[in-house]
């Protein structure tokens, strides 16, 4: 009991003591995220394999294209995890070394989950705020043409875009990044509609300036807590529609790879007895999106004020 | 609500249309034709080829026939690959057995998301509330295709309990693992809507007064909890069901079901462009006639949204 007044007053005072500098926003919300220890673990554990996903190359014994030729087409005898041989999550079916190969697959697919979300991102935020801030017949078309891509079987029409254009991953962000700002351009234009009545635009708007600079300068920054929130969000649904597509074999191609494309070839040699080769990537996948997961949900207890 | 209706309908047709001229302009934007090989066919054969599908005529002249083809005769053209099948064939095979096996997992996801998510607001903070949030967290990471493999190795390889592929005119034991592995996402996200919806539901002040007036529990709970915190469950339905439909992509490769999937992979990986575009197109009238369905519902149970 003596503990917890004791923890409550050092809190106290630490807020007194900052209280002479005052809380920005979004010190305030760092506070509340630390206090969110789901949250926090998952911050930690996700760095660490961002990290490992760059170190982890270094302690590599063999490259992720060399050949082993003594664990190919033996994988289930020879090609388990071990650290003698210098494969430390065991090979594939051709004896490629999986430690490597993780750790490439891991590089590509959160790039390919950060990038996506953040075109996503950029397009979604200035749509939605152009057709919030400008109203109107404006807003009414621009949310139409959303609806209207909102109804598109989006994933069929990433297969199809694939297929005519070529597998590259190029593509692959286009078609993903392109497809999925839809859901934040909605949220956007919901939070500028409270926004744009607020005194501070209104002042902007009297002083002329013009309404390209009042959403980029001063509807867009207010935003950023709602953005932030999504954005984490979508990187693991960015991911997801990645794997799903790699999985089919029309995502990232050979020698490159992705976990989506290492799961399915996991799953495709599971009667071999060769596990490890499911389990690591699965490992990796499961960890990072459900880390994702926790972090959004902390950022949007941290910074969403409607449930404060 | 007539005026609501028309409304939907209003943009539900476009929507059509666009998917349909899109995917259209992307076939033709391709390089390469159906008909291209690694043995070059010679000009002459070539050319007798494209006049019989009508390929040689310009391009906005082919999609007014297709257009016209599938709006008054329902007809989708012939398959490039199979040259004795045409789209509706293919489509009429697997059509049914994606529509099977979607419908069940709907079933599935609804009817043990919902209570799910229920339960656990209604207990919320027990180990039953963490037990169904843990479950719902865990669905959601592992994917339909993750799940398929990993049933498959469960129930086939190890415990020897259930066929680990095929179809089988749909019997049950076929039909087990595809709905399981199908629904078990939708089914999370169901049961987290439905939580979080029915925590707001239930503190609000009029189920506090309902509570103070002394009405039972469940009396409170079907007549008035229910029914608010539903709403957006229904507005999930829509993407749910699109997902669900995405799915059978998966659950056809690993299952060898032959639904619609099947044929789309495949005919992805054939450049079988027409198999394509009528899938697509199939797959598009669905979901867009689905929402509009989930749109109307929505408008009928909510009393609040008048257009």
């Amino acid at each position: 009991m003596i503990a917890i007044n004791k923890k409550k007053i050092k809190v106290m005072a630490d807020n007194l003591a900052e209280s002479g500098t005052g809380r920005s926003l979004w010190k305030d919300a760092r506070i509340r995220f630390m206090q969110n220890k789901a949250a926090t673990v998952s911050l930690f554990i996700l760095a660490a394999i961002v990290a490992f996903s760059f170190i982890g190359p270094y302690f590599a014994v063999w490259s992720y294209e060399k050949i082993d030729w003594n664990a190919m087409g033996s994988a289930a005898k020879v090609g388990m995890p071990s650290i003698e041989s210098g494969h430390f999550f065991g090979t594939d079916d051709l004896g490629r070394d999986l430690y490597s190969r993780v750790i490439q697959g891991t590089q590509i697919s959160l790039m390919v989950g950060f990038l996506g979300a953040s075109v996503a991102v950029f397009v979604g935020t200035l749509y939605g705020a152009t057709s919030g801030y400008l109203g109107g017949k404006t807003d009414q078309i621009m949310m139409r043409i959303v609806d209207i891509l909102m109804s598109i079987p989006y994933m069929f029409v990433l297969i199809l875009l694939l297929v005519v254009f070529g597998r590259s991953i190029g593509m692959l962000f286009i078609g993903i990044g392109l497809l999925s700002w839809l859901d934040m351009s909605r949220i956007v234009r919901g939070q500028t509609l409270n926004l744009k009545n607020k005194e501070f635009i209104e002042a902007a708007q009297v002083t002329g300036v013009s309404d390209f600079k009042i959403i980029t300068r001063h509807i867009v920054p207010n935003l950023l807590g709602i953005v932030a929130v999504y954005a984490t969000l979508l990187v693991p649904g960015i991911i997801l529609a990645e794997s799903f597509i790699s999985f089919l074999g029309l995502g990232v191609q050979e020698p490159s790879t992705s976990w989506g494309a290492l799961i399915k070839e996991g799953a495709g040699t599971i009667r071999y007895d060769t596990e490890w080769q499911l389990l690591f990537p699965l490992a990796f996948f499961v960890v990072s999106l459900f880390c994702f997961y926790f972090i959004g949900d902390g950022l949007r207890d941290a910074l969403d004020p409607k449930d404060r | 609500m007539i005026n609501y209706i028309i409304k939907r309908i209003g943009i539900a047709i476009p929507t059509l249309l666009i998917l349909i001229a899109v995917s259209f302009y992307l076939m033709h934007a391709a390089p390469g034709g159906p008909f291209t090989s690694e043995r070059p066919l010679p000009a002459q054969v070539l050319a007798n080829i494209e006049a019989k599908y009508g390929l040689d005529q310009p391009i906005w002249r082919q999609m007014t026939n297709y257009l016209w083809g599938v709006i008054t005769e329902f007809d989708f053209g012939p398959s490039y690959k199979y040259h004795d099948r045409t789209v509706n064939e293919i489509i009429a095979q697997g059509f049914p057995i994606t529509l099977k096996y979607g419908f069940w997992s709907f079933i599935v996801a609804i009817g043990v998301g919902i209570p799910l998510g229920a339960i656990a607001a209604i207990r919320k903070n027990t180990w039953i509330d963490y037990l169904a949030v843990g479950v719902s967290i865990g669905a959601q990471v592992l994917p339909n295709f993750v799940m398929a493999p990993l049933l498959i190795i469960v129930f086939t390889l190890w415990l020897d309990w259930l066929p680990g592929g095929g179809w089988n005119g749909g019997s049950w034991q076929y039909l087990i693992m595809p709905v399981i592995a199908l629904s078990t996402s939708y089914m999370a996200s169901i049961a987290r809507i439905t939580r979080s919806s029915m925590l707001e539901v239930l503190n609000t002040n009029y189920i506090r007064t309902a509570r103070s007036k002394g009405l039972p529990t469940k009396i409170i709970f079907f007549r008035h909890v229910l029914k608010p915190s539903l709403l957006p469950v229904i507005s999930y339905l829509g993407p749910a069901f699109v997902g669900l439909i995405t799915g059978s992509v998966i659950i056809d490769m690993y299952f060898s079901t032959g639904g619609m999937g099947y044929f789309f992979v495949n005919s992805a990986f054939n450049r079988d462009y027409s198999v394509m575009m009528g899938i697509t197109i199939v797959v598009g009238g669905l979901t867009i006639l689905f929402s509009l369905i989930a749109d109307l519902l929505y408008a009928w149970v909510d009393p609040k949204i008048r257009y």
